[in-house]
């Protein structure tokens, strides 16, 4: 992998990740919060997974799986919790649940 | 001797088991309280014993102080004081004094504090302040001493304070406390002093290096003795530092008689005797001790012939009598002083629960002018009073006065030089008690019964107010037996004795015919103040009868004395007033470094509360910011 495509593939990452931020910061509904959540996820295992080929070694693919599994569980109990609020408050919008609900 | 920590340790586990045995029935705190301090009496009665069985051998290990460290309780540097207890002479009489003394007016109590609200609260209180007090007296270094010295005080607040749901009493407790407290104050810098010239707080040792390491009469040897003196005139209620015992008397009567009367305002006469060799380093002291002592003793003893209430009568009476004891201090009459103040214990004592009694049988009536003829009534209270009032006015046959009282003041006359004015000054004092003390008989005892209040067949009194009275009463029938001047065939024992632990007072060098006639002067001067009394008594009952037309320059005059010589409405201007003005306003300015600090402390909270808002996304966006900031930091 040469050092330009390494800088594209990172900046993929980047771009990835940056996409994830600005939608959490921007959306207001829980559930694409918990989805950008999973995009910046994926852009920090891209960028694993990227730095794995580059110097060859199975350790970014190990972390990638790690990252996996981890991210599923989040969605578990992410989606679990989202669930739980929707049925008691009607609502999602993360700025309007923070006065704890009634 | 090893079980001199019996003493003390007995009325504090009475506390104790007093103050967790909330459930324990009626009268049974009484009792436990009452043989709490009985047993500490027996111990005190068996190490005395064993003490002096040990002088007697003659053996000069035995006669020293006895000294026994329980465990040591801080390292300050090069003093490090214990928890001691020393023995010696005067300690053996001040133990002696109070467990004996407390016993009585612990039994006196059970039947006298019958139904009142806080039966248990009374006695466990009583029991700590007898453990604090023989802590006091027998602590072998000042900082023991100091803490048996704080815990009267609070003994004496918690108990000035007993009936609390009267905000005067309150009042009249938190006077105490803080009165005392600039003596305390003033004692405290004193010991620290001490502590750190001498580079020791035990007292015997902090003595020695004092005597060799400080000139007689210089500076800091002065201002040792003056900050000491000022810790014993708060305690024992001497000027300027005495408005706080007349109104101690709010309290319930067996605690005027234990603590105001018999024990803890004598604490003051123990120090300074306790830290006689100071005091004879600064003779300017002395002779302030033998001034303040004549002060207050003329002071109090007129303020005592214009009260109306029976027990700030005595309250007054004990202040003067204290005086007698500051003016033995003052000429270095140590063992005088001493037994004085055992003997003042033995009757103050039983004249305040006499009349404990009778105020409580007149239903809380105090007034003097509303009694009147309980003689008859009540034979038991009057002779027991009378035998007490013997002792105050030193009237034979009751030695207690007699002994103590004569010996200071012809000690006065031989002293000699300006100290001839200190002796008019205490034979001036006496025929103040014979009047007071006789107008208060007359008033209570004589002529026919005045009030709406008669008094209620309440039936002869129990036991457990006889007995206190009657042995009392024979204490101080024989109590001065033990140092009877040579004219009347006595032998000073007691002086002999205590003199053990206390530097020898100069000889007189008077012949028995000499101390005679001066002895004989005193009891002309009482005989003739009896009369006078008499008469006292009934103009102002004619003047109380009659309700005054005019207020005179007469009547005025007595208002003014009554009021105890204006002392507290000049505190009130000159302290109390200025600092609780200054306290009272909405800003205090000794605040203001305390306050700002606190609303500093809130802003700076408020603001930084404020970015916990609860909105995850601003928390986001906040996050993310920095994480760029701290990028770029890296990067750039």
């Amino acid at each position: 992998m040469s050092a330009q495509d390494l800088q594209l593939a990172l900046a993929l990452a980047a771009v990835l990740f940056v996409i994830g931020l600005a939608g959490m910061i921007a959306r207001r509904s829980l559930v694409f919060m918990l989805l950008c959540t999973e995009i910046m996820l994926n852009a920090a295992g891209f960028a694993f997974i990227i730095a794995g080929a580059r110097w060859g070694r199975p350790e970014g693919q190990a972390m990638f799986i790690f990252l996996l599994v981890t991210a599923a569980a989040e969605v578990a109990v992410g989606l679990a919790l989202i669930l739980a609020l929707s049925g008691r408050l009607k609502d999602l919008d993360a700025d309007e649940i923070r006065s704890g609900g009634a | 001797m090893e079980l001199i920590w019996l003493v003390p340790a007995l009325p504090l586990a009475g506390f104790v088991v007093l103050a967790f045995g909330r459930g324990l029935p009626g009268k049974t705190a009484g009792a436990v309280g009452s043989a709490a301090v009985g047993l500490s009496a027996v111990a005190a009665c068996i190490v005395a014993w064993m003490y002096m069985s040990g002088t007697a051998q003659g053996s000069p290990a035995a006669a020293a102080a006895y000294s026994t460290s329980l465990w040591p309780w801080l390292e300050l540097g090069s003093a490090s004081p214990a928890i001691a207890f020393s023995v010696d002479a005067l300690s053996v009489v001040m133990i002696l004094v109070v467990s004996v003394v407390g016993f009585l007016i612990h039994l006196f109590s059970i039947e006298h504090m019958e139904g009142e609200e806080g039966y248990h609260r009374f006695f466990a209180y009583m029991n700590l302040f007898v453990a604090f007090m023989l802590i006091l007296v027998l602590a072998d270094n000042f900082l023991l001493m100091y803490l048996g010295w704080e815990g009267v005080g609070l003994c004496s607040f918690l108990l000035i304070g007993f009936w609390y749901r009267d905000r005067s009493n309150g009042n009249a407790a938190r006077k105490a406390f803080i009165v005392t407290r600039v003596g305390d104050v003033a004692l405290l810098l004193g010991i620290l002093l001490v502590a750190a010239n001498l580079g020791s707080l035990a007292i015997g040792e902090a003595s020695r290096r004092a005597a060799s390491a400080w000139a007689p009469g210089s500076g800091i040897a002065v201002l040792a003795a003056a900050l000491i003196l000022g810790g014993a005139l708060g305690k024992s209620a001497q000027l300027p530092l005495h408005t706080w015992l007349p109104d101690a008397m709010a309290g319930p009567s067996p605690v005027s008689a234990l603590i105001h009367a018999a024990t803890m305002v004598t604490a003051g006469v123990y120090l300074v005797a306790r830290s006689n060799a100071f005091f004879a380093l600064a003779p300017q002291i002395m002779t302030a001790v033998a001034v303040v002592g004549a002060a207050t003793l003329l002071v109090a003893g007129a303020s005592a012939l214009a009260q109306r209430d029976l027990k700030r009568i005595l309250a007054y009476s004990t202040m003067s009598q204290i005086g007698y004891m500051f003016l033995a201090l003052g000429v270095a009459a140590w063992t005088g002083a001493v037994f004085h103040l055992a003997t003042h214990a033995l009757f103050k004592s039983l004249l305040f629960l006499a009349a404990g009694a009778v105020i409580n049988a007149l239903g809380h009536e105090r007034d003097v002018f509303a009694m009147g003829g309980l003689a008859k009534k009540m034979p038991l209270l009057f002779w027991t009073f009378l035998a007490g009032a013997f002792g105050l006015t030193a009237l034979p046959p009751v030695t207690a006065g007699l002994a103590s009282k004569d010996a200071i003041i012809a000690r006065l006359w031989y002293v000699g030089g300006d100290a001839r004015l200190l002796w008019w000054a205490a034979m001036a004092g006496v025929f103040l008690t014979s009047l007071y003390t006789f107008r208060m008989v007359f008033l209570v005892f004589a002529g026919e019964s005045r009030g709406e209040h008669r008094v209620a067949d309440h039936g002869p009194a129990g036991a457990s107010t006889a007995i206190p009275l009657i042995v009392l009463a024979a204490l101080c029938l024989v109590g001065g037996l033990v140092d009877l001047p040579r004219f009347l065939g006595g032998s000073p024992y007691f002086g002999r004795f205590v003199g053990g632990a206390l530097p020898p007072s100069p000889e007189l060098g008077a012949s028995d015919g000499q101390e005679f006639l001066l002895s004989l002067a005193p009891l002309v001067l009482t005989l003739v103040g009896i009369p006078v009394a008499w008469l006292i008594a009934r103009r102002s009952l004619a003047k109380a009868a009659s309700p005054e037309a005019a207020p005179s320059a007469g009547s005025k005059l007595a208002a003014f004395v009554r009021g105890g010589f204006g002392f507290d409405g000049l505190y009130s201007f000159l302290f109390v007033r200025p600092l609780s003005r200054l306290a009272g306003r909405g800003v205090d300015p000794v605040n203001l470094a305390s306050e700002g600090l606190r609303g500093l402390t809130m802003r700076a909270s408020s603001l930084l509360a404020s970015s916990q808002d609860g909105r995850p996304r601003r928390y986001l966006a906040v996050l993310a910011f920095g994480a760029a900031i701290l990028l770029a930091a890296v990067l750039l």
